[in-house]
């Protein structure tokens, strides 16, 4: 990288102090950021929900919300102070050297105005017009790599799919061919497949262009496989910050271990033992913070710790950390012990038993098969895990066991032998209880204008048929077995965290002791710290009560970590299904190979390299032959395309839907063998 | 719908027409002749027949054809009303993005409570306020809407100011105060934001993402106002005694005068469809995710 | 269980905790708006309620000899062409439609909600006759629904009542409607039903506190317009008969006499309803203000 700007750095923060205004107070959101982007390298920014990543983004670009204002310290691009730029020399700086790529792609572009449009408008202001304009924008869609630019062109945000969109940003980021380039959760709420072919467009870009990046993620592993150096946000301050494969092979302080701790890794299993958490909350924005701002949720902490706050102690080699004890951070004790009672493996009779289930809406007058001819069985105590890309029909799935929907006719769902009623007004008392679902948004899922006490009280009430006294006791019991207290009771769900609203949630499920629990994505609206504890207490309540789960994620560690079984879905279909070993280590199907591929890994394993092309096919209309023949890299010829694969079975209870033998997807699969999440 | 409210009022027409002590046999003869003895749905469907074909039914009250009549009162409510109208849409949505720009400063405050206030306040009220001041005291226009004979466009846009006065004040706040979410709604979204990033001049984010955005929804709700509008008018007309549709039938409810007041409600009802499918075009034509429909 | 039994702590709240109602009213209380919007009504509720003792005449006794004064000492606001104070019936003249509105308005809220929450929650085929009925329904400007009615049933405040109560009562039924629509899609909706919980426990035990702040908001601002209507009808003729001091009447009496100059006999009335229904309208913007911030 020979680069002219290499003197100077690309982007400088200098005790940056920023502020929100809330109830006629300033409240402070980020304290003396430090912060030092040199041209051409990739910084990572990591850390919790709320912990003030974007509001770093938003000062360097002076773009806060009404109520935010910078109130010390200072921010310099390419060496020019950002905060001393006049309203023009500011707009001049956006159009020329800083550009920015937020979440969700679908609200970032102007949706009545044409792609075409909003990227030539960018040229225009570099004083390019006309057809000039059009063939930029074009080459600059190219670049990007989108399939058939010239259409793109054309369209509307809303007639392109979520990673098109956010294709057709980076696009608009790059038109200007910035120094700078700020990447504020790029790719959360993209399907992992989605998010890969992003990620891979980004770090090819960045051989191509000079950018420096500024990637904010709370997914350490995206971070990881993205950046350079990583800098870890904790209350608003920088705690460690490092080239990336140090802070994450050798975390000093005891915040970014606990961290790492909290992630299932490397295959782990609920049977080898619990994750760590880290208990406690952030402090809130505006915390008044004495001595160092992690040590209520801190193993190590010491009267010193909450006296004297930290400084940024140099640790040589561009590493720093801020914590007095960063020589001892690996040290951390766990919070959580990692022993767990081995669960007894059972021949039990199956508690599930579903044959041949379908679920067909209607869209525009189409019949949109959501769900395919599904049978999977399941036994006491064991976790289906249910894997597949938005709109595989996961959550129909989950929907028809519970009968919120009615699925079409024929196909059985057996609960311990007895059928169930395809509707949940005619099944029994009984089976309505057995069968109950944790859901994935707990602001959701909890009524926010009844007190916890109500909830659950209700809950035993109608699923545990208790009243009076023994509801009392239960309800104690309840509460304890999901780790929460009296205090919680008096509550109403908005005064309690994410992750304790989940509890609640679960423990509503638990009320009529459930057979069956559905967890449709429980964990993915919290934090890794807070999924761990979430995560812990599923297992143990499964070791305890023999619970069967049905569990949704669309992280594929986790699901790994709870699952006995496997089903892989795809267009409402099984593609595969089988023990979660066999399935994880393969050999697989060649859809179940992709997924695998595009999770990001924590230690920057360069696996083979499977990446989906293409959109995922509507319901509406599927493929022939084998619904993923538009996107299968191994696709075997015309075969694929005219005839349906039956879901054979490969070894005992290991199913694959495709027309490769067994052995064949073995020899294929086998000289790059994965090493999954 | 209308046709049964006026079937439903009591007071046999012929008995209202010729009053208490008219003889028994009369009454029934003039309601023969009248046509209100037969079956209801005979009546309903030849009524609307007929007014399909401009033939709205004979008035009981001035035994004459009704048709001349609404149309002469349509005819010059429209004219008021456009008065208002076109003062009042571009005024309140200026109003409503200027407030939206100032957003929680003095001139949004302003704009914003004074156009809260104007509009809640009954248009004989607002009405009779102006009249006061324009009319009596600074005696600058005329208190009465109607114009000589004869008179030409402007000496009928003098006297058509006074009292479109009040339909603009009902109108505006209502526009400004939709035109202003509308314009904080877009101005917070993330397609502004990235357009101020793209570094485009001020104006070309407003114009070119921001305004457009943020009227669509203020069209709808320009439609749907004509409802307001109309019975702003019965009112308006009344107090400014002008011969248009508002006053048409508030003198045949008072007379009931049934076919009288059920054309000239029937006309204010394809008025108002006319409008909302007007603004329904506008939206859709403005709005490219229901021009081109949702692809994915 | 040994050490992951240690229960959470419940996070270190970084404002003091209100309860949701208890912000509203803090915030309420600290609304500039809403404040003044509540002087105005109380004064007018104060008036409603006890004017009649405190007002230096009588405001329906008539006295010729005195007719059309201007406004002086002993008569503050003048007095009308029957003599009458006008100051006095300006007072009292709050009394009437401060019965008839708010009565309007509770009929048209329990009709809306209770409507609105049946066919928000079952939506289908019933939603779909009633939504499309309650549409044409709006279609008509109000002031011509109740000159219908008022035209068929004969003029009594009662008839006030239950046709503005009425004719409100759709515009409150789409509010209810539109934000169950919302509820019902919520995940709690769904784990009522996973409870075998019946439609009456859901609809008003689960979903009918959500709703409660979009209710009240529309009720103020419902309020605002019941006040509009009452007003515009018994200027029309239709609404307060007299010999009720009532504003709107008292201006329908008096406003053919403008052009000779007798303003005051019609200021007074006309600023006094300007300043109820403003009133009424602060306070439905403070409230509104309150819940959606
Ligand atoms: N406009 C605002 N007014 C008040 N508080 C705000 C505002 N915007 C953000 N906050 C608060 O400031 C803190 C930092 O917010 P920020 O969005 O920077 O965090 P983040 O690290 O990006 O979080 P996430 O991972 O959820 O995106 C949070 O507690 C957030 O709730
Ligand atoms: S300074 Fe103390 S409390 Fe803070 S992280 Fe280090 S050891 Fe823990
Ligand atoms: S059947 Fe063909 S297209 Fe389908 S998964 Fe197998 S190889 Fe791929
Ligand atoms: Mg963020």
């Amino acid at each position: 990288m020979t680069d002219p700007r290499q003197a100077t750095n690309a982007l400088e923060l200098k005790d940056l102090s920023v502020a929100y205004r809330v109830g006629r107070r300033n409240r402070a959101v980020l304290r003396n950021v430090n912060l030092t982007i040199k041209a051409g390298e990739a910084y990572g920014l990591v850390g919790e929900s709320g912990c003030g990543k974007s509001t770093v983004a938003l000062s360097v670009v002076r773009y806060l919300p009404r109520n935010g204002s910078i109130t010390g310290g200072s921010i310099a691009l390419d060496g020019k102070d950002v905060m001393k730029l006049d309203a023009e020399a500011l707009r001049r700086a956006r159009a020329d050297s800083v550009s920015m790529v937020y979440q969700d792609p679908g609200k970032a572009l102007n949706p009545s105005l044409r792609i075409g449009r909003q990227l030539t408008e960018i040229f225009e202001l570099a004083g390019i017009t006309g057809q000039a304009a059009e063939d930029k924008a074009l080459a600059m869609l190219n670049r990007v790599r989108i399939s058939d630019p010239a259409s793109v062109m054309q369209r509307y945000p809303h007639q392109l799919s979520g990673g098109m969109q956010q294709r057709v940003a980076i696009a608009m980021a790059l038109a200007n061919d910035p120094s700078m380039l700020i990447l504020d959760e790029p790719t959360t709420g993209l399907d992992a497949t989605v998010e890969a072919e992003v990620l891979d467009l980004i770090a090819q870009l960045r051989r191509e262009l000079s950018a420096s990046i500024l990637f904010i993620s709370h997914n350490l592993a995206v971070v990881a496989n993205m950046c350079d150096r990583v800098g870890v946000l904790y209350a608003g301050m920088l705690v460690e910050e490092g080239s990336t494969r140090d802070v994450f092979n050798d975390p000093r302080h005891p915040y970014t271990v606990a961290l790492l701790r909290c992630l299932p890794r490397g295959g782990q299993r609920k049977d080898q033992g619990r994750l760590d958490t880290i208990p406690g909350f952030l402090p809130g924005i505006g915390a008044n913070i004495v001595g160092c701002a992690f040590a209520d949720r801190c193993a190590l902490a010491t009267e010193r710790c909450r006296a004297e706050p930290p400084p940024l102690y140099e640790l040589g080699d561009g590493r720093l950390s801020r914590c007095h004890y960063h020589d001892k951070a690996q040290s951390l004790p766990r919070a959580t012990p990692a022993e767990i009672a081995a669960a007894q493996p059972k021949q039990a009779p199956p508690v599930l038993q579903v044959e041949g289930l379908n679920k067909t809406y209607a869209s525009h007058g189409r019949p949109l098969r959501a769900v395919k001819d599904v049978s999977v069985s399941l036994r006491p105590g064991e976790t289906l895990g249910l894997v597949g890309e938005s709109g595989s029909g996961k959550t129909t799935f989950a929907r028809l066991l519970l009968g919120l929907v009615p699925p079409d006719d024929g196909g059985s769902i057996e609960l311990e032998g007895k059928k169930l009623a395809p509707r949940l007004a005619s099944r029994t008392e009984d089976q309505v209880k057995a069968v109950q679902i944790v859901f994935q948004n707990p602001d959701s899922a909890l009524n926010r204008s009844h007190s916890i006490r109500h909830i659950l009280s209700r809950a035993l009430k109608r699923l545990g048929g208790l009243t009076g006294k023994t509801l009392d006791t239960r309800l104690e019991e309840l509460v304890r077995s999901v780790r929460l207290t009296d205090r919680h009771l008096v509550v109403k769900p908005r005064q309690l965290s994410g992750g304790l609203k989940q509890r609640v949630a679960i423990a509503r499920a638990f009320a009529g002791d459930p057979r069956i629990v559905v967890c449709d994505e429980p964990t993915s609206a919290l934090d890794v710290s807070v999924q761990a504890a979430i995560l812990n207490l599923l297992a143990d309540l499964q070791s305890r009560q023999d619970v069967s789960y049905i569990f949704i994620s669309h992280d594929l560690g986790v699901v790994r970590y709870l699952s006995d079984k496997i089903a892989v879905l795809y267009l409402g279909r099984i593609m595969e299904f089988g023990p979660s070993e066999a399935v994880f280590s393969g050999p697989h199907h060649p859809y179940t190979e992709a997924l695998l591929s595009a999770v990001p890994k924590l230690d920057r394993t360069e696996s083979a390299r499977i990446r989906l092309d293409g959109e995922i096919p509507s319901a509406a209309n599927p493929p022939t032959g084998c619904v993923f023949h538009t996107r299968c890299p191994r696709k075997i010829g015309a075969i694929c395309e005219t005839q349906e694969p039956e879901l054979a079975e490969a070894q005992p209870g290991h199913t694959i839907r495709c027309h490769i033998p067994y052995d064949e997807l073995a020899r294929l699969q086998r000289p790059k063998t994965l090493e999954p999440a | 719908m209308v046709f049964l409210g006026g079937q439903v009022l009591p007071g046999n027409v012929g008995r209202a027409i010729l009053g208490p002590f008219a003889d028994q046999r009369a009454v029934d003869a003039l309601n023969h002749s009248l046509g209100v003895d037969r079956p209801l749905l005979v009546q309903y469907g030849s009524w609307i027949w007929n007014f399909l074909h401009g033939d709205m039914g004979t008035s009981y009250v001035f035994r004459a054809p009704v048709a001349p009549f609404v149309i002469d009162a349509l005819g010059n409510s429209m004219k008021l009303a456009l008065v208002a109208f076109v003062l009042v849409v571009p005024i309140g949505i200026l109003g409503g993005v200027i407030a939206a720009l100032n957003f929680n400063r003095p001139l949004d405050r302003i704009i914003s409570l004074g156009g809260l206030s104007v509009t809640v306040l009954p248009e004989f009220v607002t009405g009779i306020i102006l009249i006061l001041i324009f009319g009596v005291w600074l005696r600058w226009l005329p208190i009465a809407a109607a114009w000589p004979k004869g008179a030409g466009f402007f000496t009928q846009l003098y006297y058509l100011t006074l009292p479109s006065l009040p339909l603009f004040l009902v109108l505006f706040g209502y526009i400004a105060r939709m035109a202003r979410s509308g314009m904080i709604e877009a101005l917070d979204s993330d397609y502004t934001r990235t357009a101020v990033l793209k570094g485009l001049p001020w104006r070309m984010v407003i114009w070119r993402h921001v305004l457009r955005n943020a009227l669509l929804p203020t069209i709808t709700v320009i439609a749907t106002q004509t409802g307001y509008l109309i019975g702003g008018l019965v009112v308006i007309e009344t107090l400014f005694r002008y011969q248009g549709i508002g006053s048409l039938i508030f003198t045949a409810a008072r007379g009931k005068d049934f076919p009288m007041l059920e054309a000239g409600i029937l006309t204010i009802g394809i008025v108002y469809a006319v409008a909302t499918l007007i603004a329904d075009f506008l939206y859709s034509v403005l709005n490219p995710r229901i021009r081109l429909g949702a692809e994915q | 269980m040994s050490a992951t039994d240690t229960p959470v702590s419940l996070p270190t709240p970084d404002t003091a905790q209100r309860s949701p109602w208890g912000e509203v009213l803090h915030s309420l209380s600290r609304s500039g708006t809403f404040l003044t919007g509540l002087a105005i009504v109380v004064f007018w509720i104060v008036c409603a309620l006890f004017g009649q003792h405190f007002v230096p005449y009588d405001p329906l006794a008539s006295d010729i000899i005195n007719a059309l004064t201007p406004p002086a000492a002993d008569h503050w606001f003048g007095t009308d062409q029957l003599g009458r104070d006008v100051f006095s019936r300006v007072i009292v003249g709050s009394r009437d439609i401060l019965t008839v509105a708010p009565l309007a308005t509770i009929l048209a809220t329990i009709a809306g909600t209770a409507l609105g929450l049946v066919i928000g929650y079952f939506r289908g085929i019933v939603d779909d006759i009633v939504s499309r009925v309650l549409e044409a329904f709006m279609a008509i400007p109000v002031v011509i629904i109740a000159l219908l009615a008022i035209v068929a049933l004969g003029t009594s405040k009662i008839t006030v009542i239950v046709v503005i109560g009425l004719s409100f009562a759709p515009i409150i039924a789409r509010t209810v409607r539109s934000a169950v629509l919302a509820e019902r899609e919520l995940d709690y909706v769904a784990a009522a039903k996973l409870r075998h919980e019946g439609a009456l426990h859901t609809m008003f035990v689960e979903i009918l506190p959500n709703v409660i702040p979009p209710i009240l908001v529309e009720t103020t601002v419902r309020l605002g317009y019941a006040i509009f209507a009452v007003a515009t009808l018994s200027f029309m003729g239709f609404g307060i008969q007299p010999p009720s001091p009532d504003w709107g009447l008292s201006i329908s009496s008096n406003y053919g006499m403008i052009g000779g100059g007798f303003w005051w006999t019609v200021l007074f009335d006309a600023l006094a309803i300007a300043s109820l229904v403003i009133g009424v309208n602060l306070v439905a913007d403070g409230v509104h203000g309150a819940f959606n911030d």
